[in-house]
């Protein structure tokens, strides 16, 4: 694309004025494979929440700052939020959904709550989510390499330290 | 964000066909171009999706160099054996910007063509030439803690926001790229531009031309780099002021050295004549501090951001310190030393 492209107005309302066709698209998400319809410009992010009410998956900043939406493509952390959901068709999604349930909490939740690692909450299903991708992407040694690599989810509540204890704890159990 | 077509070609040439039209973009990770389009900033009429092509290897070349393919992502790249151990400057580089989720899905092309984070870029309700030409520069004069010292215009002072591409620069990487005329090879320092006249243009490619590959040369600068990263926070923040240097060091001499600065110009500000006058010195604060100034004549404040000159001059003595040393700066513990 041209940088300085201006939109060409004839264009602009002759894709305005079509019908909204919607693409196939099939994802395993928590372990459950969808064959879905999306039109093209939704997010990842949108996809979970509007049309298949996997809520718990955040939206903060719509931005990619926050780290709020993040989720484990294929095992990895992204932010759902900057994803378009064709450019992941086939993949496997794991949402904070697919990590544990009530009364079989997973291992992260659970140290969680033990270590008071949140306040208000509404960061933490994209800290847990980012703490997974964290430990499986095995990058991590230390409790000073886990506050780096943990530096794409912001806290406003502040529970970065409780944060890192309960990250520490269950990476260092898990290795 | 508007609406738009949407194309996931399989192969290269395809993907070209489609991305001709001054209308498309092409979509790779999507951090920064989603963004853009969200803010309404980028709004391309048709999407050529090119991340089924096979374009994400990373592979050995003949003369030992390496080819990092344009849809390798950041992190595979940072975090590849032969990147480690052959190319440290450029691991250290990619992992000293944005956050692990950014890097698993940024991919390199997509690094070097992600636009400027200018305030008044974003923001669609204040004046920009470089998006819409002509209209002209809500920065000079105004907010430009984060903007350019060198390099500037009176028309765009943005500044080009990636790490890695500081590496690359040092590195004197290639460029390659396909597209409707057939492929070429660009060098690193040609790829991106300074602003002039026509800030939207933020590098050389040509409608419709893909990035397809980044190649290293061989050379070893694994024992003397460093790349020095200064901001407003220690982590998951654009740089202020960076530098990437890449030296050789031979029998107490600097054999080879190359220096390249981030967050203070429209593209990674390297200056030959720089690098020449220390070349064969003995490394120590008085050479670095006549590379300081010869990378760093000319340059002119904005007013908020008249501090980064002096930051700048201090980060390459110390950068070039901490290459000559050996002792490279680490970036998960932030201390420099």
């Amino acid at each position: 694309m041209n940088d300085a492209v201006t939109i060409d107005r004839t264009s602009a309302v002759e894709i305005a004025g079509k019908p909204i066709a919607t693409l196939p698209l099939s994802l395993t998400i928590n372990g459950e494979t969808r064959e879905l319809k999306v039109e093209p410009w939704t997010t990842l992010l949108d996809l979970l929440r509007d049309k298949l009410d996997l809520t718990g998956t955040k939206k903060g900043c719509d931005h990619g700052q926050c780290g709020a939406c993040t989720v484990l493509i294929d095992g990895r952390r992204i932010n759902s939020c900057l994803k378009l959901a064709m450019s992941v068709d086939g993949a496997e999604i794991t949402t904070i959904e697919g990590l544990g349930q009530p009364g079989e909490l997973h291992p992260l939740q659970a140290a969680f709550i033990e270590h008071d690692a949140f306040q208000c909450g509404y960061c933490t299903p994209g800290q847990i989510c980012s703490a997974q991708g964290l430990i499986n992407e095995g990058h991590a040694k230390d409790r000073q390499d886990v506050r780096e690599q943990m530096s794409g989810n912001l806290c406003r509540c502040g529970a970065y330290t409780n944060i890192a204890d309960a990250v520490l704890e269950v990476m260092e159990n898990q290795a | 964000m508007i609406r738009f077509d949407y194309a996931r070609p399989g192969g290269v040439a395809e993907a070209v066909r489609e991305g001709a039209d001054d209308l498309a973009a092409y979509l790779a990770g999507g951090t920064n171009l989603i963004d853009l389009m969200k803010e309404n900033v980028a709004r391309p009429l048709e999407v050529v999706d090119i991340n089924r092509l096979p374009l994400a290897r990373i592979t050995d070349l003949d003369d030992g160099g390496l080819r990092l393919g344009a849809l390798a992502t950041n992190a595979d790249t940072a975090y590849d054996e032969r990147v480690q151990a052959r190319y440290p400057l450029l691991a250290s580089a990619i992992l000293a910007g944005a956050s692990p989720q950014l890097r698993n899905a940024a991919t390199n092309g997509g690094n070097l063509n992600q636009r400027t984070r200018c305030y008044y870029f974003y923001d669609i309700d204040t004046p920009c030439n470089k998006r819409v030409p002509g209209q002209g520069c809500g920065a000079i004069g105004g907010v430009n803690r984060i903007h350019a010292i060198l390099g500037a215009s009176d028309k765009c002072i943005a500044t080009h926001p990636s790490d890695m591409c500081v590496a690359l620069a040092a590195l004197k990487a290639q460029v390659q790229v396909t597209g409707p005329e057939g492929e070429r090879s660009i060098a690193f320092d040609d790829y991106h531009r300074l602003p002039g006249d026509e800030p939207w243009r933020d590098n050389t490619l040509k409608q419709g031309e893909l990035v397809t590959a980044i190649d290293l040369p061989a050379d070893d600068f694994s024992a003397n780099y460093t790349y020095l990263k200064l901001r407003d926070r220690l982590s998951y923040a654009f740089a202020l002021v960076s530098v990437a240097v890449a030296m050789r060091v031979e029998n107490g001499h600097i054999a080879d050295v190359r220096i390249a600065l981030g967050g203070v110009a429209h593209k990674p500000w390297r200056r030959t004549e720089a690098e020449e006058a220390i070349k064969n010195e003995r490394p120590s604060d008085t050479v670095f501090d006549t590379a300081a100034r010869a990378l760093l004549a000319g340059a002119t404040g904005q007013g908020d951001n008249s501090f980064k000159i002096g930051l700048a001059h201090k980060a390459i003595v110390r950068a070039l310190s901490q290459a000559a040393a050996g002792t490279p700066q680490s970036q998960t513990d932030k201390r420099i030393r």
